[in-house]
């Protein structure tokens, strides 16, 4: 298959991402939907690296893949510290780092 | 050495002298700041002897000398340089200011000598001796400029010298700003001249003069009149006199020092200076004539009527100084000199014996309370008298010599003079009656309680100081007058200084007699080679015709006071309230404060509280300033509202702005 | 065959984000991510890229989601709050917008550089052993980076998630608990006080006080670490 199947496939997934990113109001799925994103940005990365020959697209999947592991990581951990502190679990409930 | 080293000197003693007085004022304890100040105006005086002598020492056709130090500013045209001139003109006047300077300065070591401000006002009284040197001696324009403003505002510092009494404040504010008014007008007149002559110099500038204007040409007429300006505010002409009344606010020493004998004759020293111009701009001179007349016309009226003694002194100033300005803008230039000269001696004598008086008043200076201090003060007395009578121009004081000259010439040169010329002598008349009116009214009659207990040998003290203006209740502290006040009889430096004035004033005017010497003529001499007026003097005949007159008025002024006030008492009184409109119109001064207040003063103020009120509040405040934080405000809010802390319009704004450069990107690509 | 395989996969992917996204239950969306990952997975064999396959299926679709999967279980939020108001419209549409450019960007513009079918195959392409010789020599740098951002990720998650208030007035004031919390654990069990050396320090300490002061009451001991 030509690369800009792939290519497409890996826009279409991360456009699919972003719109849930921007509708959903649970944070565990907010942060399910990066994840999303940042998958359709490791196929691009690959199909890239096939198409040139080059490993370094998939050392960079890979790395993405450590980066996204870390992030998930922090993440539920902030999601459980606000579960324990009895304070609603949406996105638009928590807005005080504002100004 | 060359007379300008001399002249150099002259202004470097009491340069010094200010320097170290007011650099030292932590260290000079009691009245050595007063010793110092003095010996500096001493070797002035020394000084000026020496360039007087060593300018003897040339020919009269090579008196004029300039020395330069350095330049000020040599662009643009402007050739202004850091010159004096020694001329007749400038000795003259050099020796008579620093001769009279170094009495006074005598004088007040003993009077402030209880003034806790007596390091300062040292200070201040050899700088402005300073100011007073460089204007005199200043060889261009800019120098007289810059002589003129420092002597303007050592007049400011010294009048507000009682600084916590809010009269003498006050009135070295009203002082201040009348003097600018002159100063504006000095600076205009010479912008309007060196647009025309390219110079700033004198000497230059007195040569070119022909070859740049005609006769009365408008642009040297209005140069002219802008001079005028400036000497009659610096002078108390009408209509910018109102300050010289309220400066008497000052200690006495000032009074006499600035206010009488030196820096009210810096207008007439103006317009000798300038003779050239003048000559040339005949309607300029006339002007000054006839305003010189007014005042000494006005004044006199006002000395009449007036109570506290030293106004009547001061007013007397105004009237003297109308004489000698008459007399320059007329052409008698050596004859408004020299009347300045025995002005200087007996009008610094009258105050240095009013401040006597006034001290044995207990710092009283209302002639209403005052009596009887004939026997109280006797050396005081006699000094009032050889001034009164100087002053009234009774032979064979200086006074009498000097008046006359001017209005002899005045006479002899007819027409438009010889009527300012019989403004002269009622104005001889209206002397002798104020003088003798103060005379009589303070040392003739019942002694007075504070007289009385003098006689007794016991100074009279007021229980609680007070201005003697407005009766406000003051301390003796720092910023008023000390807690001593001294009278002649009891201080030796007041005496030497009162005698040698008196001396002077009985002797000074015989190196000028009709006829038989005419030592000052002959030294001003070289000075007005070319002037026309110069030439023309009264023959003898004429002059001792008009030195018969004069004194007679002056008598008939004095024969009235008497009447008036000696032989029948109650008689002033009476005649007061049977002339009550003009007696309350001399005594508001011919209301000119008034009518300053009403066409100057409230539209200036008026116009500041409109600008204030709309211009600075609305239009800049709120309009500008405000109009610039409110669209800051504005603008910072409405930026502020991204800043939701919703996560989601965050990362919307994210998608946005990536759809948008992605977009750009896609644009530019094809 | 290929292709089949492609599309198959691509379908899979795209429905299971889209299943992500729009699926109440947060547990429903978590597994539908799980399939996603897998399609994903089998695309990246589809491109010759092994490792990172097995990686996704091993280490994302395994571990992470297991995270994920506990996670959801412990803090649940079933009941799902309706979108907020204008985002429900117009986050679609911006996702929209950025969805077109992009494909207007690939297949418009008839890039040269991802028209036909890409490099020669080389032996060995997206094994293990090239991938890992790449991560030890060209790629050491990413490599050790990575191993300190899971070091600061798996701290920060311990540090954000940890209680940190202490007891609460009820548990302090329960004797009960309190004689539980201070009692002496016996000798050589390896508690923290005794590998500080702090429990003979506290020992001799006590036998001191006890010879001096008979009827000293016993206070809790101040070595014991919580």
């Amino acid at each position: 298959m030509a690369i800009g199947w792939y290519l497409t496939v890996s826009a279409l997934i991360f456009c699919i991402g972003a719109s849930g990113v921007l509708t959903r109001r649970n944070p565990l799925v907010v942060l399910l939907c990066l994840e999303l994103m940042l998958n359709a940005a490791n196929l691009a990365l690959v199909a890239f690296a096939r198409m040139w020959g080059n490993e370094a697209g998939q050392i960079f999947a890979l790395i993405v893949m450590v980066v996204a592991a870390c992030e998930v990581t922090v993440g539920l951990g902030l999601i459980v510290a606000i579960y324990r502190r009895n304070l609603p679990i949406d996105v638009d409930e928590l807005h005080e780092l504002n100004g | 050495m060359s007379p300008t080293t001399f002249g150099w000197l002259v202004l470097l003693f009491p340069l010094l002298g200010c320097i170290v007085i007011g650099l030292g004022f932590k260290q000079l304890k009691g009245r050595s700041s007063g010793w110092i100040g003095t010996g500096a105006i001493a070797l002035s005086f020394a000084a000026s002897l020496g360039a007087l002598f060593s300018l003897l020492g040339r020919t009269p056709a090579h008196r004029e000398i300039t020395s330069t130090l350095w330049s000020y500013a040599s662009s643009v045209g402007v050739d202004a340089k850091l010159q004096i001139l020694v001329d007749p003109i400038s000795v003259f006047m050099i020796l008579v200011v620093s001769g009279v300077s170094t009495l006074i300065h005598l004088y007040s070591v003993s009077y402030m000598k209880s003034d806790r401000g007596i390091v300062r006002y040292f200070a201040y009284l050899n700088f402005f001796v300073l100011s007073m040197l460089v204007l005199v001696l200043a060889g261009n324009f800019v120098l007289l400029i810059v002589g003129w403003a420092f002597v303007g505002a050592a007049s400011y510092l010294l009048i507000s010298f009682w600084y916590r009494r809010s009269t003498a404040t006050r009135a070295g504010i009203k002082a201040f700003v009348i003097n600018v008014v002159g100063d504006v007008g000095l600076v205009l007149g010479t912008f309007f001249i060196f647009r025309d002559t390219h110079t700033v110099q004198f000497l230059a500038t007195f040569k070119d003069i022909h070859h740049v204007y005609h006769k009365d040409s408008t642009d040297l007429v209005a140069g002219c009149v802008l001079f005028l300006v400036g000497a009659f505010a610096k002078s108390a002409q009408v209509p910018l006199h109102t300050w010289l009344p309220d400066a008497m606010e000052g200690p006495t020493p000032v009074s006499s020092l600035i206010h009488a004998a030196t820096m009210v004759t810096a207008g007439v020293y103006l317009i000798v200076r300038l003779h050239p111009l003048f000559e040339l701009a005949p309607t300029a001179a006339d002007v000054g004539a006839i305003v010189g007349c007014l005042t000494l016309l006005i004044a006199g009226s006002i000395g009449v009527v007036v109570t506290d003694i030293k106004r009547v002194i001061a007013y007397s100033t105004m009237s003297q100084i109308g004489y000698m300005i008459m007399g320059a803008s007329a052409g008698a230039y050596s004859a408004a000199l020299f009347h300045l000269m025995t002005h200087a001696f007996f009008k610094a004598l009258l105050f240095m014996a009013a401040g006597s008086i006034i001290g044995a008043m207990a710092g009283d200076q209302s002639l209403d309370r005052m009596r009887g201090f004939r026997k109280a003060l006797p050396f005081t007395f006699i000094c009032f008298l050889v001034g009164g009578l100087a002053l009234s121009g009774m032979p064979p004081f200086s006074g009498w010599l000097s008046k006359d000259d001017i209005i002899g010439y005045l006479s002899h040169r007819g027409g438009l003079f010889f009527v300012l010329a019989i403004g002269g002598w009622i104005g001889a008349f209206i002397t002798g009656l104020y003088t003798f009116r103060m005379i009589f009214r303070a040392f003739f009659g019942d002694p007075c309680p504070e007289a009385q207990e003098l006689e007794h040998g016991h100074l009279a003290h007021a229980e609680v100081p007070r201005n003697p203006m407005n009766g406000e209740v003051e301390d003796t502290d720092v910023g008023f007058p000390g807690p001593e006040h001294v009278i002649a009889e009891r201080e030796w430096p007041m005496r030497i200084a009162m005698s040698i004035l008196a001396l002077l004033a009985v002797v000074g005017g015989f190196i000028e007699i009709p006829g038989v010497d005419h030592v000052i003529s002959t030294f001003l001499a070289p000075s007005f080679v070319g002037s026309k007026l110069a030439a023309e003097q009264p023959s003898t005949k004429d002059a001792w015709i008009g030195l018969i007159i004069t004194p007679i008025l002056g008598l008939a002024g004095i024969t009235i006071a008497y009447r008036y006030y000696i032989a029948r008492v109650g008689a002033s009184t009476k005649l007061q309230e049977r002339f009550a409109p003009l007696h309350n119109f001399l005594v508001n001064k011919w209301y000119f404060d008034e009518l300053i207040d009403l066409v100057v003063v409230r539209p200036a103020l008026m116009a500041g509280q409109l600008t204030e009120s709309v211009l600075e509040r609305v239009v800049i405040g709120e309009g500008v300033t405000g109009g610039v934080v409110g669209a800051v405000r504005a603008g910072s809010a409405a930026v502020r509202r991204a800043q939701t802390g919703f996560l989601r319009y965050y990362a919307a704004a994210i998608i946005l702005g990536l759809s948008c450069v992605a977009l750009y990107f896609l644009i530019s690509s094809t | 065959m290929s292709a089949v395989l492609f599309f198959i996969a691509a379908i899979l992917a795209i429905s299971g984000a889209i299943g992500v996204v729009t699926l109440r239950n947060p547990f429903y969306s978590v597994l539908a991510l799980v399939g996603h990952l897998v399609a994903l997975a089998a695309l990246f064999l589809l491109l010759r890229a092994e490792f990172v396959a097995a990686a996704q299926v091993v280490v994302y679709a395994g571990a992470v989601m297991v995270l994920y999967v506990f996670v959801v279980a412990y803090v649940g939020g079933g009941e799902e709050y309706a979108a907020g108001a204008a985002l429900r419209i117009l986050g679609p549409l911006f996702a929209l917008a950025l969805a077109v450019e992009l494909c207007i960007a690939m297949l418009g513009t008839g890039l040269s550089g991802i028209s036909g079918k890409g490099a020669p195959y080389v032996l060995g392409f997206g094994t293990p052993r090239q991938i890992g010789r790449l991560f030890l020599t060209d790629y050491l740098f990413p490599f050790e980076a990575a191993s300190l951002l899971l070091l600061v990720a798996a701290i920060g998650a311990v540090v954000l998630a940890r209680r940190r208030r202490g007891l609460d007035e009820e548990e302090a004031a329960d004797p009960d608990f309190q004689r539980r919390l201070h009692q002496r654990r016996p000798t050589f069990t390896g508690t923290m006080a005794e590998g500080a050396g702090l429990r003979v320090a506290i020992e001799e300490i006590e036998q001191v006080r006890a010879a001096v002061t008979e009827n000293a009451p016993s206070r809790p001991p101040t070595g014991v670490t919580e």
